[in-house]
């Protein structure tokens, strides 16, 4: 009986993460939808592959070594030990494939315990938390919209997606991670994990790529160069909430036993988790998700004064906002979060586009950079003296240990980003020509249109009788 | 200290109720999220009027307002 309960556990496990990840696709839709509605038309096509590409090759690099990062790394390495043996996430090790609960005489590198365990979710597990990884890369890939190459993006989406975003995953978002147990860190829907490396990021590339052409008058005040078309935008941005639902349930453990959790929790009860192996209900982010995001809405509507585009861009920032506590906060609390952190993000964005002449086109560093470095802030004050794990020894969640934490996270993205881009600048490979910038980056694209558009019609004309 | 009274995890979960910070401050909760709530809907209908009361204003003669017709905008 107990057998076949840990075997109906399992599967349930494999379930739920695999559709988590079906939801979660439904972010990549909305990011290709808002990016491609934000850029003018002559920048259409681009701008899609861009964001686009992001997917395959984050795909491909984290099953090669962003997985593995994950498991080897949360004792830094160097702060609390070494690098941790993972064989099961190494992209040569037969359980990174179809595998089923046994070990073959000839398999090497797979234990039986191992294979127990991963058999089934090895695969849904790299596939959830890879989607994460797109996410990362892809928040940086709408700022930069309509001058920078596609291949340097490409360049910095591997990095951040399969590198850095995983490494601070690995410190600061696993049970045993060395800011978790040192610091108390606590970011359960990754406020800083996910949004404010990837809005550090942003702001990286922007610096060094520069504001697009007639986006600041000669004086320096800012032009604003609007939406082609702000509803596909709005629609991009509900896609990307909706797909934030599968984000947010792939945050957590869906069904465990205390014993094998082997922490501190005592009892027979069984229950959901989040990623530290804290005990939270999906009831819970069901209320605090949808609290945070009205109190975005309501908040950006009311600072933008009813502007489509910040009153989506406030919800989703409020969702981020509150994404560090929301396993714990209350739903009133997660609103108030919600409505006042989108609101100062706001603010910022354009004190920080006046006064550093940064063309953010989507908002992105004041959204998930601001909103995810705020969002741990505030849970470190909110979640004082909680506990930040069910294992003994580990800090309690606290203001300082989350501050550090928020400021380690911006500045894991900020400064590896800078340096990249940076090298790529000098070899000339960061931004494309002025010229090219002027006739649009889909210029032959579009030249190539017209020709076969004007020859089929020509062809067509001459049938007419 | 801890703000929801919890400061480890070595309990039996059949024994723990509410997890949220700040318990016992909910119905002062509920009356600063009605407070919000109710402060929207008077911040918006002022923003709304200023808006109308600009829309009035535009357009006097009418020749956006007829060529939005003909754009069928």
């Amino acid at each position: 009986m107990g057998d076949q309960l840990n075997a109906l556990t399992t599967i349930f496990t494999e379930f739920y993460y695999w559709v988590t990840i079906v939801i979660m696709f439904l972010i990549h839709v909305g990011f290709c939808t808002y990016e491609v509605g934000v850029s003018r038309r002559r920048n259409h096509l681009k701008t899609l592959m861009k964001n686009a590409m992001a997917i395959p090759l984050v795909t491909v690099t984290f099953f090669f070594f962003g997985w593995w990062i994950y498991f080897a790394f949360p004792n830094g390495p160097g702060i609390m030990g070494g690098l941790i043996p993972a064989p099961f996430a190494e992209a040569w090790n037969p359980l990174m494939g179809p595998h089923l609960s046994g070990v073959n005489p000839t398999e090497t590198g797979v234990t039986p315990a191992d294979a127990l365990i991963w058999h089934r979710l090895n695969g849904v597990f790299w596939g959830a938390f890879l989607l994460f990884s797109i996410t990362t890369a892809s928040i940086v890939s709408g700022s930069i919209i309509e001058r920078a190459r596609s291949g340097a993006f490409w360049i910095i989406a591997v990095l951040l997606g399969s590198v850095l975003w995983i490494l601070d995953a690995a410190w600061g978002w696993h049970p045993q991670g060395w800011m978790v147990k040192l610091w108390g860190y606590h970011d359960a829907y990754a406020s800083g994990v996910v949004h404010a490396i990837a809005g550090g990021a942003a702001l990286a590339f922007l610096i060094v790529l520069g504001p697009r052409i007639g986006k600041f008058r000669a004086d320096g005040t800012p032009r604003d160069l609007p939406p082609h078309n702000t509803w596909l935008v709005c629609i991009g941005l509900f896609l990307i909430y909706t797909g934030f639902w599968g984000f947010y349930a792939a945050c957590n453990i869906p069904l465990i036993s205390p014993a094998t959790i082997a922490g501190q929790i005592t009892g027979d009860t069984w229950t959901a988790t989040n990623i530290y192996l804290a005990p939270t209900t999906l009831s819970a982010i069901t209320f605090n998700f949808l609290m945070a995001l009205s109190g975005g809405m309501m908040g950006g509507y009311l600072i933008s004064k009813g502007d489509p585009f910040w009153t989506f861009s406030c919800g989703l920032c409020g969702v981020i906002a509150a994404s560090a506590g929301n396993d714990l906060y209350h739903p009133i609390q997660a609103m108030l979060i919600g409505a006042i952190v989108p609101a100062i993000c706001y603010k910022l964005h354009y004190y920080v586009e006046r006064r550093f002449k940064i063309d953010d086109a989507v908002g992105a560093v004041a959204v998930h950079g601001y909103g995810g470095f705020l969002g741990v802030v505030v849970a470190g004050f909110m979640l004082w003296g909680q506990p930040s794990s069910p294992y003994e020894g580990f800090a309690h969640i606290n203001p300082l240990g989350n501050f550090a934490g928020a400021c380690l996270m911006f500045l894991l993205g900020f400064i590896p980003t800078l340096i990249a881009c940076k090298i790529m600048n000098g070899m000339g490979l960061l931004r494309v020509p002025a010229k090219v910038e002027l006739e649009g980056v889909d210029f032959a694209i579009n030249q190539a249109f017209e020709a076969s558009v004007r020859e089929v019609g020509t062809a067509e004309k001459a049938m007419i009788k | 200290m801890s703000t929801n009274g919890m400061t480890s995890w070595a309990v039996d979960l059949k024994d723990v109720g509410a997890i949220y910070p700040f318990q016992g401050w909910e119905v002062v909760l509920v009356i600063l999220g009605f407070a919000f709530w109710i402060g929207w809907h008077i911040v918006q209908t002022r923003q709304e009027n200023a808006e109308i009361a600009a829309d009035m204003k535009a357009d006097r003669s009418g020749d956006e307002t007829r060529s939005a017709i003909d754009r069928y905008y």
